[in-house]
Order: C-alpha cells, then structure tokens, then sequence
C-alpha cells in the first residue's frame, strides 16, 4: 500500500497537468490522456533545435529533422512490432487513419454485392467510413451483435462471414463497454473467409501490448494523443503489400517521385500515403510517448490499471441506484467504466460530479448504434489512465453517491 | 471545490415535477427540438389562438436542464400574446449570453434562474432548446391572424 503510494507520487510528478491541479480528478483517459513532462521537452526540444520541414532540404538541420521524424517512425514499428518501417504511415489520428483505408483500399477494392463486416460496438470513426465506402460501391455494410455483456461470440462472428465478405472493421478493445474482442482468432476467421481484417487501436494500443505479427491483423489504426502523445498525430499501420497496392490518399508534395505535365509517378512506401509537409513535431512527442511507456513498462501500466479497474468495479457496483454497461467482470473492463444512475440524466451527473472536480464523459460516446442496442440513448462513462489513484476513484464514488440528493430524488 | 451547485430546488423541481409535461391533444402547433449531441429530444405543443398562446405543453426526454426550461418556459407564456412570447424568448436568449438588465430579468421570474448557464458552455444548448423551438414555430411560418 504504501508502495503504491509511492508509485503514485512518481508517475504523477511527471504528468504537469496532474500535478498542478489536485482539485481535478481526471477519469476521461479514453477520450484523451494527460501529457508528461517528457513529451513535452521532446516536442520542445524539437522546435527549439530541430526544426526545419523534413524530407525537403538539403542542409544539415533539414537532415536533422528528418532524422528525428523518421526516428520516430522506428520507435512505433518497434513499439507494436511491425516488420517494416514502410507499413508504418503517420496521419493525425485513428479516424484519419481509417479514413485512409476506408478511401484508398476499400474504394479501389471493393466491388457490387460485396460485404464489409463491422461490429454493434464500433466507434463511429469505425463506422462511418465503412458505410460510405459500401454505398460508394454498392456492398452491403453488415454488423456482428454482441451479448449483454458485450462478448462477441466467434458463432456469432462465422453466422455473419460470406465468402462475399471482403473487408473485416473492429475494435480491439470497446471504448463503452471496455472489452476486449478477440482480435487475433477474428484475423483468422476473416483470412479464411478472403477479407482484410482492419483493427481499431485507438482504446488498446495506450493500454495493453499490441503486436501486429502475432495478431496477425492487415491494418491497425491508433492515435497518440490517447497515450500521452500530443493531439494531430496518430498512425496507420498497413502490410506492406496491400499499402502497395493502394492508391495514393492524399496528393500533394512530398508523395511524389516525378510529376510531368499529365502524369505522376509516386513516392515509396511509407511517403506514398504522407502528402505535404508532415507532423514533424508531433512524431517526435509521439516518440518520446513511446520511449515513456517504455521506461514504466506495460507490467506496471496494466497492473495499476488493473487495480483501478477492479476497484471500480467494486465501489460502483455497491451503489445500488448505479448500473454499468457490459460485464460484471472487471478484467472486461480495462478501466473504462460506462454506467447509469436511476432517474438523472447522464449530462447532469457529469455537471455535478464537475461541480466537485471529477471530470468524466457524458453522451453517447460516439458510438450511437451500441448504445441503441443497449436500449439506453446516453450514459456517463469514467475511463482510467495509470497516473489514476484509487483516491480519485473514491472521489468519483463519493460525488455520484450525492448526485440524487442533489437532485431532489431522494 | 466547495462551490454550490448549480442544481437549486427550482430547477430540480420543475424537472421532477413539471407542470406542462403531458401530451396537448387539442395543439394546433408542434414541433420537434433536438440536441444530436445530448440526445435531448422534446416536442413543444402550442394551442395559439388570435394571436395569443392560450396552452401548451411539452413530451420528450433530457437531461434536468433541458426539461425544467421548457416547463419554465411554459410557465412564462401560457396566456400572453405571440408578441409577449418572443419578447421573453428573446430576453432569455440574451440573458444565456449574459447581456440582459435586472429589470428584463426579473420578467423571466423563476426562468432567471439559469442564468449562470452562461458560464456552463457544454448545457447552454440544453437551456434553449424550448425556447429555439419555440421561437421557430413562431417565427417567420406564424402567421399573424388579421385583425
Ligand atoms: C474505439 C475508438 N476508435 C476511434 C477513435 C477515434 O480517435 P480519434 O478521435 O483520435 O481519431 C476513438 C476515440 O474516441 C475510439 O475510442
């Protein structure tokens, strides 16, 4: 115990906006997270002695630069265990990242009659540009249900695959319901059947080890703002040979190998899908967020997360007014904690719970079709982060046990 | 954080017990207000007759501050004329802005109570939607009747 309290000290003296503001109890890790210190000198650091537009100059600071930004790029292959740093391409977020395969592959690949299959569970940015690729090419956009507590079965899974099936979309780990799907034994079952299987990393990657090999998946889509990295970067990872294959997303400068008057020939994997001036900055803070996890250690991270999870679990299940979305198991949840008080509104609970400092999120998180599913239209959501404590889950506990008094229910 | 909160008991009791909450067969205006981002979602029913809003009443589903407006609101302009109405409606609108003087407050009675919703940015949406809805079935569609 008083280890952890240590523990606690130490990873939050590197959080700034930790530190200076003990009144805030910040639970919306899933929206984003806090920045340390570390990425932020990075980022500094970068401006202040790097900074030239990489890729492009012929002089050394230029090099430099792109150095940095290419660094960067290693650090992320190594990080989620890609082969090959041409599969990993830099764009300014998870939904861009799907957007990018949403254009360039499922647009040029998919054809009439054929199927997308997506989950009840996705986010809307893995939603989305998976219904308007289908319209676009007249296929059919299907979806896998899930059980009340959330788990999608792999029946359920093989009832919904055709051998028109050509395109796979889901989320590793849900950012309402918290759980895991099967990833790896969905890859397979996609393979078989003929489909590319696209991952949503956005909730897992800052959250347990994600390895592309071993899971086997064609591409994978996270952002870096979610694990301390700053907003404006995120990443695509795609196998090589079907990044090959695609078209160009964006065009522009940078992409280019030559342009003549009527034609153009492309640059190399990854600059193909990188048009105009990159997020050089940016990269390197997603670096240094990298090097960070690195230093703690996913042992660490999952552990306290797991121990915040549980005690979740355990304090808001004792309110009996309190009902959480998905499974009774908090090694379901992964932190991330979606729940209903009886007779308030969700907006309102996350307005009082503000009122004492507790910051959660509420609404439909993005995820509209889940929450019709689940016969429920808005909910309040708290999402751990590592730098979390078990005080600030009893704050949390403590000001949604006032929040019907507060009301005028009871 | 020891502030008080926002939510008095005006507020919390026109959301849990309010008045003009039922349906209003005999409306002769209706129209829907949504806020796609909350969820917020009420249908406004008005009976205007000659120019004078002689019920009201509103169904639907939100959060506390999104409701108890809209009863307040009803509160407000049963019985005034259509003028009256937007009248209100627009001192409301100003006063979320934070432009209004003590004396048009105190015309908006118990509705002045969301005045701090000026510095909740987030439910400012939620604290109009009555009075938006409203003023676009009363807007330029309304017809004034003849004289
Ligand atoms: C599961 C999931 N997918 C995708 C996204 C989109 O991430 P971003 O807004 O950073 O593109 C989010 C973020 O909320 C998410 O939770």
């Amino acid at each position: 115990m008083a280890d952890r309290k240590a523990m606690d000290d130490e990873i939050r003296r590197q959080f700034p906006l930790v530190n200076n503001h003990p009144e805030i109890a910040y639970l919306d890790n899933s929206a984003t997270m806090q920045k340390p210190s570390y990425v932020l000198d990075a980022m500094r650091d970068f401006y202040e002695e790097e900074n030239a537009n990489p890729l492009r100059g012929l002089y050394d600071l230029s090099m430099r630069a792109t150095e940095q930004y290419e660094n960067a790029r290693e650090l992320v292959r190594k990080f989620i265990n890609a082969e090959d740093t041409a599969e990993i391409i830099f764009t300014r977020n998870a939904t861009e990242s799907l957007n990018l395969v949403g254009y360039s592959y499922a647009r040029t690949f998919l054809r009439e009659g054929d199927e997308v299959l997506i989950t009840i569970m996705e986010h809307h940015s893995n939603l989305l540009p998976w219904m308007q690729a289908a319209k676009a090419a007249g296929a059919a956009l299907k979806y896998v249900e899930c059980d009340e507590n959330g788990h999608i079965s792999t029946e359920k899974f093989r009832e919904q695959i055709t051998d028109r099936t050509r395109i796979v979309a889901m989320t590793q780990i849900s950012n309402v319901l918290g759980v895991k799907n099967d990833v790896k034994e969905f890859a397979k079952i996609a393979h078989e059947a003929g489909a590319v299987f696209v991952c949503d990393g956005a909730q897992s990657v800052p959250h347990i080890p994600v390895d592309v090999q071993d899971l086997d998946v064609d591409f994978l889509a996270f952002s870096g703002h979610k694990m301390g990295g700053p907003m404006g970067i995120g990443v695509l990872y795609g196998k090589r040979k079907l990044l090959e294959e695609m078209p160009p997303f964006l065009y522009g400068g940078e992409m280019i190998e030559y342009v003549k008057r009527d034609s153009a020939t492309y640059a190399e994997l990854p600059h193909k899908f990188e048009a105009g001036t990159v997020n050089a900055a940016g990269a390197v803070g997603l670096g240094a967020a990298i090097r960070f996890y690195n230093e703690i250690g996913f042992e660490t991270i999952m552990e306290r997360e797991e121990y915040l999870s549980r005690r979740m679990m355990e304090e808001l299940s004792a309110l009996p007014y309190v009902h959480i979305l998905g499974s009774k198991d908090p090694a379901n949840h992964h932190g991330i904690y979606t729940f209903t008080v009886d007779g308030v509104h969700p907006h309102d609970i996350a307005a009082i719970l503000d009122e004492d400092g507790v910051d959660v999120r509420a609404g439909h998180h993005c995820a509209q079709p889940l929450m019709k599913f689940m016969h429920t239209l808005s909910t309040t959501r708290a999402s751990v982060g590592f730098y979390n404590t078990g005080e600030e889950i009893g704050r949390l506990v403590k000001s949604l046990s006032t929040v019907r008094e507060k009301m005028g229910i009871v | 954080m020891a502030h008080n909160t926002f939510y008095n008991e005006i507020l919390t009791d026109h959301n849990l017990h309010p008045a003009h909450k039922h349906d209003l067969p005999d409306a002769n205006m209706e129209l829907e207000g949504v806020n796609p981002s909350c969820g917020d979602d009420i249908i406004l029913k008005l009976k205007v007759e000659d120019g004078t809003v002689v019920d009201g009443a509103f169904v639907g589903d939100g959060c506390a501050i999104s409701q108890a407006s809209a009863d307040m609101m009803l509160d407000l302009i049963i019985g005034r004329s259509v003028d009256d109405a937007k009248h209100l409606s627009d001192i409301f609108l100003r006063m979320i802005k934070g432009h209004i003087t003590d004396e048009e407050k105190e015309e908006l009675e118990e509705a002045s109570v969301l005045e701090d919703i000026s510095h909740m940015p987030a439910r400012v949406k939620c604290a109009v939607l009555g009075w938006h809805t409203m003023d676009e079935m009363l807007g330029e569609d309304y017809e004034k009747p003849a004289d």
